[in-house]
């Protein structure tokens, strides 16, 4: 007896910059927006990024329908210390990077093998000992992915992900 | 901006006064005694002493709601703060501009679980339009400021300020005066010129238009209320109104065609359902309003005026959105419109009009009267036709009453009429009428209540004696809850589970025990004469009006069903053959 309703659009995925004031809150504020709301959240970064301090700016990974994507670029901007919005994924060619950290425990014969692969993917090697080696890799969430893929079979431990920074291409700012 | 030293407190009041602040409604307790402290021997800012901090909201809400000017409430740390989150939460929904003040521990307890410790803003981050925790005295000043500007800008909303106990009494130097410019809120209030043009483009090739209208236009103030009649005159298109937006424009108007959606009128919900264009002006298709989606007027070009972004193609795509305050935009189109309409022959809705009119003969709100018994809309009507000529507000609860009262109350002007809308709170009415009591101390205030309801807040009958305020509460007895028991009938198989109000109180001997005055009428024949004694009487009356138990509100839009699949009032004599009965599904939300 009860009546439910379906959405037929695809999913899509898009990249949002939120400039912020880099206000107590106001990380509370936009993820509870996301929740609150039953948005999805893929990868979330946050940093003040002027140099006095005063602005942040939040990159948002988020997967919806457009009509979804949509109301998720409204309603962030109508909170209050939210500055601006912008769907970068929209406004055409940008740059996304992320920066892995990887540790893996090699046995003899795989300490090869991780070696090449990390030369392989321009990772560094910012900490070595005698059987384990700390990678520290950056790239599209695609390069990350397949790099943390490919160490799994040399003695992976654990990974740390930073999540996307992201700019449009050219010189127009935000 | 410096010069003598206050203390928090006393920086909190005098910004307040600055504001135009005159009336709060609070609760003393810990974490905010220096306030009290310094309410205290002063007379720019009255102090209403509430019983419950919900209702401290409420009453904050009707004051607003009735004036247009923002409500501000005082409540301590912990259980203060709780408990007026269902108040700041309808404040939300309802896009009403309050000002909430709540003490918090001293700063370097916080985190602490400290005696009435709770993470206010935390809890409130959901329900306010924006809150803020203060962490310095020398900010203090500014940030009530600038809460008062983001509670009353663009769509307006509560807003919470969280102080410790500590910063009240710290001093500081720092004051702010007058208007003070945002960071980062600043809406837009006038709407795209393009846009506009778009609009009147649309409205002048439509062959049915109608104006869909809703709380927006009441929050946009008067003037919005004025170029809404302006337009929708000039125009010659019908108008429907939300339950939020009754009263602005005026219900004795031949071209009103009564509230939509749920419980609205059949002619207004068939021309939603068959328009061709819909101009919605500060509404935003809520749920009950529209029935199922996929059959919401399905083949109309609609253009949606709101000040939110957020609101626009959030649950209805609409083909011409203009962002910006209802006042401005109407302006601009009444403009562009009468420029357009020079250079084309005069508009005709002749067949439109027709049509609706047929609908209208269906006399939907037509109920089976009774010698016996009091049925409630026959209270309603006589409620009404006995207040008509006065300085009347009115504010309700929530369920059947407060349906009854949208279709049978007739609204002629704009901030006359409270209800909780959006949240749909019961126990609002009752401290909502006191807040409108306090702004308007001559006028005729009734709250219409339900026996159920009305024990929601019923404590604030001690407030409203002892501040003699002579609010009325009209209380349509039927021993249950109302709206809970009607959907049991219709959709859970006739089973009350849990919804009979037994063990009530005697309404009378309460009214008397505070110092009221109560008035029981169970006749059909005595009702007038109760109406009258009620508003004859100086001071605070609980009129018991005992009604018809098992009337359901009619006519009605099941949850998940379209507009033109309404239920009719069941019209014994006149045979069922026009009952449409809905085979669809419904959903109890």
């Amino acid at each position: 007896m009860y009546h439910t309703h379906k959405e037929i659009e695809l999913a899509e995925r898009h990249t949002l910059s939120i400039i912020v004031d880099n206000e107590a809150g106001v990380l509370a504020r936009v993820i509870g927006l996301f929740s609150g709301r039953g948005y999805n959240i893929e990868h979330l970064t946050v940093a003040p990024v002027d140099l006095s301090g005063k602005e942040s700016r939040i990159t948002v990974v988020t997967v919806g329908t457009p009509h979804v994507i949509e109301q998720i670029k409204a309603q962030l901007d109508r909170l209050v210390p939210v500055h601006r919005v912008a769907d970068l994924t929209e406004s055409g060619p940008h740059v996304e990077r992320e920066l892995a950290l990887i540790k893996v425990h090699c046995n003899n014969g795989e300490q090869q093998a991780a070696l090449r692969i990390a030369e392989a993917f321009r990772a560094k090697t910012v900490d070595s000992s005698f059987d384990s080696y700390i990678f520290e890799v950056t790239g599209k969430t695609e390069k990350i992915r397949a790099f943390i893929k490919l160490m799994e079979d040399a003695g992976l431990v654990e990974a740390v992900r930073t999540g996307v920074a992201a700019l449009t291409r050219g010189s127009e700012g935000l | 901006m410096s010069g003598k030293e206050f203390s928090g407190a006393e920086i909190i009041i005098n910004s307040l006064v600055d504001l135009g602040v005159e009336v709060i409604f609070g609760y003393p307790g810990g974490a905010v005694l220096p306030l009290y402290d310094a309410l205290y021997g002063q007379d720019k800012i009255r102090h209403i002493l509430v019983r419950h901090e919900q209702a401290a909201v409420h009453a904050a809400e009707g004051y607003a709601r009735s004036t247009g000017k923002p409500g501000v409430v005082l409540v301590t740390s912990g259980p203060g703060a709780t408990n007026a989150v269902t108040g700041l939460t309808d404040a939300m929904l309802d896009s009403i501009p309050v000002i909430c003040l709540t003490g918090q521990v001293p700063s370097h307890l916080i985190g602490s679980d400290a005696f009435q410790e709770a993470d206010t803003v935390g809890i409130t981050r959901h329900c306010t339009k924006h809150n803020y925790l203060v962490r310095d005295v020398d900010q203090l000043s500014r940030i009530v400021h600038e809460a008062y500007y983001v509670a009353t800008s663009g769509r307006p909303g509560p807003v919470v300020i969280d102080i410790p106990k500590d910063i009240q009494i710290f001093t500081s130097s720092i004051s702010h005066s007058g208007a003070i410019k945002h960071r980062s809120y600043q809406p837009e209030v006038k709407g795209d010129i393009d846009s506009i043009r778009q609009a009147v483009s649309l409205m002048v090739g439509a062959k049915k238009p109608i104006f869909y209208t809703g709380g927006g236009v009441i929050n946009s103030g008067p003037a919005a209320a004025q170029l809404l009649r302006e337009i929708v005159q000039l125009t010659g298109a019908p108008i429907t109104s939300t339950l939020m937006g009754l009263g602005a424009y005026p219900a004795s108007d031949r071209q009103f065609l009564g509230m939509l959606g749920m419980h609205g009128t059949y002619e207004a919900n068939h021309a939603m359902h068959d328009c061709d264009v819909m101009i919605c002006v500060g509404a935003r298709f809520d749920d009950r309003v529209t029935g199922r989606l996929e059959a919401f007027s399905p083949n109309s070009r609609k253009i949606h005026i709101d000040i939110d972004r957020s609101s626009i193609n959030k649950t209805v795509r609409v083909d011409v959105p203009i962002v910006g305050d209802v006042a401005h935009v109407l302006e601009d189109m009444l403009k562009i419109w009468k420029a357009t309409i020079l250079e084309n022959a005069s508009q005709s809705y002749d067949d439109w009009w027709a049509q609706i009119e047929g609908w209208r003969e269906r006399d939907c709100l037509k109920y089976r009267t009774s010698d016996d018994v009091i049925m409630p809309q026959y209270a309603l009507e006589r409620l009404q036709e006995l207040t008509k000529d006065k300085d009347v507000y009115f504010t309700t609860e929530v369920g059947q009453h407060q349906m009854w009262a949208a279709q049978f109350l007739k609204f002629e002007d704009p901030n006359r009429w409270m209800t909780s809308g959006g949240l749909g709170t019961m126990g609002y009415g009752f401290p909502a009428a006191i807040g409108v009591q306090i702004a308007h101390p001559d006028a005729l205030v009734i709250d219409v209540a339900g026996e159920a309801s009305i024990q929601m807040n019923i404590q604030e009958l001690g407030t409203a004696i002892q501040y003699g305020l002579p609010v009325k509460i009209f209380i349509l007895n039927n021993e249950y809850m109302g709206m809970v028991r009607q959907w049991q009938e219709l959709n859970h198989g006739g089973r009350y589970s849990q919804s009979y109000s037994d063990s009530l109180p005697d309404f009378i001997a309460l009214a008397k025990s505070y110092g009221g005055h109560g008035i029981l009428v169970d006749k059909p024949a005595d009702v007038d004469a109760a109406i009258k004694e009620m508003i004859e009487t100086k001071g605070l009356v609980i009129v018991d009006c005992r009604v018809e138990k098992l009337a359901n509100c009619f006519p009605m839009v099941p949850s998940g069903a379209a507009h033109n699949e309404m239920i009719l009032p069941d019209d014994d004599e006149a045979g069922n053959e026009n009952k449409q009965e809905f085979k669809g599904g419904a959903a109890l939300v």
